[in-house]
């Protein structure tokens, strides 16, 4: 395991999300350092995905902060807003790629938005960041419908490395995939993450993905998030952790992952 | 602007030092200086790293880009390169490698392909128009052996949401058309002392035409751009496919109703803007002709032949059936994109106004030789 930093890139304290009676997030904390590969688990409708709404800032929250590199992401100007997005890069469930534009144009968007480029160099960077996710260089002037799963999700991390982030937000970045190409693709996020000095916040309900990726990871348990080391939860004794991690599939996924 | 290179040597041995800020957010300045180095570079060239901040790795791109553009130059990196460099060239060999198997098919873009092409597509376009027509009226015929197939619950809905929730917009519009109608023509009909006319001009006006041409604008904007926004949405979705894989007939469960509803609603909407119409211009007789109630109404009946009411009621279902089919149409074309869905939606709007008026037209004609 590589060499994880004490500094907390991303730090959520107290989140508290409700919708009408229903309460998804419950004081919630959460604490993920630079470096570090942390995955966020918990079964369907645990309220992952409205946490990575809350910590991109696209829901305020009820109650508690959410501060990415020490900044609070509900409490910032404009111009702030403006120059801490372009520290992190986030992938969405169903890529959200463009339908429009090319995937190029896709890759091109925040460049364009955000530096002043030439048009081959525009190009030179699409044509980087395609090879860099494994795309062959002909998806380039491709449409979104025109591209397989799998390559829509590469090409969304594609278009979330464009600016250089050091931190990635990944939602559900192997679901829907077939097992080879999410293989695939945990080797490519592997790769990525030790070239680039990454730090990645991942939601994932795939184990096997949990298992080959991740350093630490996190459980969403009745609006509340309990955070470890894998072992250290897949020794936990509580047993709704224990129901997800050594359910018949989880068992499979840990083998591979300690022999 | 500060340097971030500087080139020295000559005579096939080049050194490049690299310096000053490499970051990701220096792209912009570093490719201007990357562009201005000479094109004639040719020999061993050592790129030297080691003033270079926080190297990035677009720049780090650009300047390998630049310099494998010269092929007669072997490069040595030194001064601590950044650990992507490595990975950058593996990169770079991998791409040029894909690059020389790629291969150009001719594109028929001149003048002949062009239009070849139009044509064709053209073509297509007609079958599948007159395919879809010949789909909603088999749905239809299968209904007469099987009502259920009509969806009662979806038409009743439909009908509510292309009719009587427009009802406010078609009567207020009808009203104002119709209040305007009457004051320019009680303007010019004064001058001749032929005030009463007035109400001829109303009625015949608006029963005959303006009632049901307005109404059937009001529903094209209103419920055709509707149509094709709900099908071509759920076509982005697949939803139809859906269906489809259901084995349900999306024309029989999203168009057919849908069309229904508006043959429906497009002639009571009419009786409701004609009604409004009528209204409007006695109001404005009464304030600017001084015409009292009753006689307006006694001219009204010895202006209005039989027909005149069921010449403009007549042509509401045909309407209706134009821009039901149009919308509905044009939203089963949706594929792909969210600007496709908006393009289409545009068309069906623009393409139904456009067929109301040339049938409207037909119609008059029509009327005038059967002495309607």
């Amino acid at each position: 395991m590589e060499a994880v930093g004490a500094e907390a890139v991303v730090r959520v304290c107290g989140l508290v999300n409700r919708f009408g009676g229903q309460i998804v997030h419950d004081r919630l904390d959460l604490e993920v350092r630079a470096g570090e590969i942390f995955g966020v688990v918990g079964g369907s409708g645990s309220g992952k995905s409205v946490l990575l709404r809350s910590i991109l800032g696209l829901k305020s929250p009820d109650a508690g902060t959410v501060e990415i590199y020490g900044r609070d992401v509900n409490r910032l100007s404009r111009a702030e807003r403006g120059a801490l997005v372009q520290r992190f890069g986030v992938t969405f469930q169903n890529g959200a790629l463009i339908s429009s534009l090319s995937v190029a144009e896709n890759i091109q968007l925040p460049l364009r938005e955000y530096r002043r480029l030439r048009e081959d160099t525009l190009a030179a960077l699409a044509a980087l960041y395609l090879s860099m996710v494994g795309l062959p260089a002909d998806t380039a002037a491709k449409y979104p419908a025109q591209l397989s799963g799998g390559m829509i999700k590469r090409a969304a991390l594609a278009r979330a490395l464009a600016l250089e982030p050091k931190l990635l937000f990944l939602d559900e970045p192997t679901a829907g995939l077939d097992p080879i190409s999410a293989a695939a693709f945990d080797q490519l996020l592997l790769y990525l993450h030790s070239q680039l000095a990454l730090t990645v916040v991942m939601i994932t309900h795939d184990l096997d993905t949990l298992f080959r990726t991740c350093s630490r990871a996190g459980v969403i348990i009745d609006g509340r998030m309990i955070s470890d080391t894998l072992e250290g939860l897949v020794e936990s004794s509580n047993p709704r952790i224990q129901a997800f991690f050594h359910g018949p599939r989880a068992r499979a996924a840990e083998k591979e992952r300690y022999g | 602007m500060t340097n971030v290179l500087a080139l020295e040597g000559g005579d096939d041995v080049w050194r490049l030092n690299l310096k000053g800020d490499w970051s990701p957010q220096a792209l912009p300045q570093i490719e201007q200086q990357l562009a201005i180095l000479p094109a004639t570079l040719a020999g061993d060239l050592t790129c030297d790293w080691s003033e270079a901040a926080a190297p990035g790795i677009g720049p780090t791109w650009a300047l390998l880009a630049r310099i494998s553009a010269a092929d007669r130059l072997s490069v040595r990196h030194v001064g601590g390169p950044p650990r992507h460099l490595q990975f950058l060239r593996d990169l770079q060999v991998g791409r040029s490698a894909g690059a020389a198997a790629q291969h150009t098919q001719p594109d028929g873009s001149g003048p002949v392909g062009k239009l070849g092409r139009w044509a064709l597509w053209q073509g297509a376009e007609a079958r599948a128009a007159v395919g879809f027509f010949g789909r909603i009226v088999a749905v239809i015929g299968e209904a007469f052996g099987k009502p259920r197939a009509l969806r009662l619950s979806s038409l009743v809905r439909h009908i509510y949401e292309t009719g009587v929730t427009a009802i406010p917009i078609v009567a207020l519009i009808a009203f104002l058309v119709s209040v305007i109608v009457a004051y320019l023509g009680a303007q010019q009909l004064a001058r001749f002392g032929a005030d009463i006319f007035v109400v001829d001009l109303i009625a015949i006006a608006m029963l005959r035409e303006m009632g049901v041409l307005l109404t059937a604008i009001i529903v094209a904007g209103r419920s055709g751009s509707a149509f094709a926004a709900e099908i071509g949405v759920m076509q982005l979705n697949e939803e139809t496919d859906a269906l489809r894989a259901m084995g349900l007939n999306p024309i029989e469960l999203l168009v057919v109703p849908r069309l229904l509803a508006l043959v429906i609603a497009l002639p009571l909407l009419t009786v409701v803007a004609d009604a409004m119409g009528l209204a409007g211009g006695a109001l404005l007789s009464y304030w600017q002709l001084q015409i009292p109630w009753p006689q307006f109404a006694s001219r009204l009946h010895e202006a209005l032949a039989p027909t005149t009411f069921w010449a403009g009621l007549v042509k509401a279902p045909v309407f209706a059936l134009l821009i039901g089919s149009v919308g509905a149409y044009r939203g089963m074309q949706v594929r792909d994109s969210a600007r496709e869905l908006g393009r289409l939606t545009t068309l069906a709007v623009v393409q139904s106004i456009f067929l109301v008026i040339l049938a409207d037209a037909i119609f008059a004609v029509v009327f005038v030789h059967l002495d309607f």
